[in-house]
């Protein structure tokens, strides 16, 4: 599904990813780890094809295609999806507005035809479910106003309504109380399919316990340095990074 | 409900034509202003005595008066002496024969707005068929108007018909020299759209100088003047989405709005004339002086207006709150892209006791786009407890562009309460990269951001011009970013 081949990526001159390779197959979450700075939002924004990341050297294909070369849209269109670590807000633009547009513009690059209202709020009101969302907010303006937790909510239900075939979930669980976490997770979870992959990039194991996930990464120096299952993510969780970053700038 | 369907449907479909037909032989006057020009205008017009006098006496003035340098736009000066202030409408044989000798980049632009086609011939200037030419669903508005007891005719005709109108309130509200493109107007203005209200009714249908597609052409010094009488309320829609062909560079128009006892006036503007190519080369100057009174207590005027178009724009839509808790409204889209320049705001006097006023502007700059907000907020001494509350928001799109906010306050009454909040932002490159990331192409993604901000002025208007109107943005702005 997504294949990342020696990617090496600089911000404003600074090299941020050093050859950093990773496969994520149909239907397996994989997590990625990392103390701050180590590169963790930079990989999940080139995913998604943000400006301002200079591509240096490295390869990502998805889907057998090179995401590289598309605009950030066509990737939208492809099934990529980026849950932002920090939601911006859109004053005036209906949160059900900008769905719509997204959903439509999705569904006319498979050739499908558009949905109309009433099917549309059909399937807005299954998936407002999945992350315990009230109706008011698909009326309300793009997070506008909305408390931490309900921008990150908003997001899971944005991704439940695209059904993405990837997605990138950018530190999700940062500021998130216990009981968010568990919707969030819960929603995540319940989109779990044989062909839906997921990357949860995340600074805490505390994610995992709620997304358990089949692989984990640590990313440290701009690459992954240690990959493993989730006991890795207890290991470190019980270590700190301190200790994977010792043996990274020893072997380095 | 049903028939607020219906009429909604009428107008959406609109395929009428109102019937504004003068009989005038084809005749141009040579560019030139002298008081022989003046009297050519009004004896063409057969207008009465008072008149000519009041045009004579506005161009008297107006040589006298000074051209207005404070507003925030640059342009050569205008030579007055080279426009010709009459010319008859073209004959059909120098008009477009179809559809196809008329520039693909306007037709391109109407089929973004879904124009339909007939009307795309008649707004380009094509010599219109005959079916085109069929009046009767005019005539069902006509009769509907009548039965209310609704005037609504071209200004020279009200001056025939109704001439002790006229006389009571033309000049009542934006005097003869009240400034110096309002002078100018009132010496050789040359068509415009006259209504009355009478007591106590509401005014079946908004009307519309849209349907006045024959008067494309005499456009250039336009006077229109509404009067709501008592407890009677109107819905006045000027202009239209569709860019229109216009070959008269300056336009200086004037509007009067006069609101007595409990009555209310909505005045919806949309405004798109030709702005100019990219390096800003050519263009509409658009110098208007627009202006309501509150005559009586309880009054409400509302203006809303949304500025697309024009290289140059110099408006400022006011409210003069004479009646005690009088209503004064104005909402305001303005947006200049490429070398668009736009000075625009609106001014509230606040003269009788617990009026109030509420100012909300979105000026949206793009290109070499300079956009300015000048507003005026006035309490004389005798308001006692009037209320005001502005907001002014700009958007900036891209870095070469300018937005500028000219407030000002004059108090002279203590229990004034007067609110003002100002914005500026750029459109963000977050804001773009979150809608894109969802799926919406960039140009998607400008404008329904740029429409968000503009939300509260578009749900002023009325529903099927407030649906244009956001296209109309979106068109506007194409090219903007990236």
């Amino acid at each position: 599904m997504l294949k990342i081949s020696d990617l090496k990526v600089t911000v404003d001159g600074k090299a941020i990813l050093n050859g950093l390779n990773l496969e994520v197959g149909p239907g397996e979450v994989h997590a990625i780890m990392g103390p701050n700075g180590s590169g963790k939002s930079t990989l999940a924004n080139v995913i998604a094809g943000r400006d301002g990341y200079e591509v240096t050297g490295g390869s990502v294909s998805f889907m057998e295609n090179d995401l590289l070369e598309m605009a950030p849209e066509e990737r939208a269109h492809e099934g990529v999806f980026l849950a932002f670590q920090y939601p911006v807000e859109i004053p005036g633009v209906a949160n059900i507005a900008l769905l719509k547009e997204g959903l439509n513009a999705a569904r006319r690059h498979r050739g499908e035809k558009e949905l109309d209202a009433l099917d549309f709020l059909k399937l807005v009101r299954e998936k407002l479910k999945l992350v315990e969302m009230k109706e008011e907010f698909l009326y309300r303006s793009v997070n506008e106003g909305f408390s931490g937790g309900e921008k990150k909510r908003n997001e899971i239900f944005q991704m439940a309504m695209l059904e993405p075939r990837l997605a990138v979930l950018d530190e999700t669980d940062s500021g998130l109380d216990i009981d968010a976490l568990k919707i969030v997770a819960g929603g995540v979870n319940a989109l779990r399919s044989e062909d839906r992959s997921v990357i949860l990039v995340t600074h805490y194991q505390r994610l995992l316990d709620y997304i358990v996930p089949d692989y984990v990464h640590v990313l440290a120096g701009g690459r992954i340095v240690r990959s493993g299952d989730k006991g890795l993510a207890l290991d470190l969780e019980e270590r700190g990074y301190g200790w994977i970053e010792a043996g990274d700038s020893a072997t380095a | 409900m049903n028939t607020a369907v219906k009429e909604l449907g009428e107008l959406v479909g609109r395929e009428y034509k109102e019937g504004f037909v003068t009989d005038i032989e084809a005749e141009t006057l040579p560019p030139g202003l002298d008081e022989s020009v003046i009297r050519f205008l009004s004896a063409k017009k057969s207008e009465p005595d008072f008149i000519l006098e009041w045009r004579l006496e506005a161009f008297r003035r107006w040589q006298e008066m000074d051209k207005p340098e404070w507003a925030h736009v640059h342009h050569d000066p205008i030579d007055f002496q080279a426009i010709s202030y009459y010319s008859a409408p073209k004959r059909d044989e120098d008009r477009p024969k179809s559809l196809d000798e008329v520039d693909p980049k306007l037709i391109e632009t109407y089929n973004k707005l879904g124009i339909p086609l007939e009307e795309q011939k008649a707004l380009a200037g094509v010599a219109v068929d005959a079916v085109f030419d069929s009046v009767s669903v005019t005539t069902t508005f006509k009769d509907k108007l009548a039965e209310a007891g609704v005037i609504f005719c071209p200004l020279s005709e009200a001056m025939a018909n109704h001439p002790e109108l006229v006389r009571e309130y033309l000049g009542s509200v934006v005097p003869a020299t009240d400034n110096f493109y309002a002078a100018l107007n009132s010496a050789v203005f040359t068509e415009g759209s006259f209504v009355y209200v009478p007591k106590g009714v509401r005014c079946p249908m908004e009307l519309s100088t849209y349907f006045r597609i024959n008067a494309l052409n005499t456009g250039q010094f336009e006077r229109t003047l509404i009067i709501a009488d008592e407890g009677s309320y109107v819905s006045y829609l000027e202009g239209c989405t569709a860019p229109m062909r216009d070959e008269n560079q300056l336009h200086a128009a004037v509007v009067e709005l006069v609101a007595m006892k409990d009555a209310e006036i909505k005045y919806s503007t949309v405004q798109n004339w030709y702005p100019g190519d990219e390096d800003g080369r050519g263009g509409i100057y658009n110098f208007v002086t627009k202006r309501g009174a509150c005559r009586g207590d309880n009054a409400k005027i509302s203006w809303t207006q949304v500025e697309t178009g024009s290289a140059i724009t110099w408006k400022y839509p006011s409210v003069l709150l004479e009646g005690d808790h009088s209503i004064g409204e104005f909402y305001s889209v303005a947006l200049t892209n490429n070398c668009q320049q736009a000075d625009t705001g609106t001014k509230m006097v606040h003269i009788g006791e617990h009026t109030s006023s509420t100012i909300i502007s979105k000026g949206i700059s793009a290109g070499r786009g300079q956009n300015a907000y000048r507003g005026l907020v006035k309490v004389l001494k005798g308001a006692k407890g009037a209320r005001n509350y502005s907001q002014c928001d700009s958007l900036l799109m891209g870095d070469r562009c300018g937005a500028h906010t000219f407030p000002y306050v004059e108090v002279k009454n203590p229990t004034a309460t007067i609110e003002h909040e100002a914005t500026t932002s750029k459109i963000g490159e977050d804001q773009l990269f979150y809608c894109r990331q969802r799926g919406l192409s960039e140009e998607d993604a400008v404008s329904m951001i740029v429409n968000g901000f503009c939300k509260e002025v578009f749900r002023e208007l009325p529903m099927e011009f407030a649906v244009e109107a956001q296209k109309l943005l979106g068109i506007s702005l194409e090219g903007a970013v990236g």
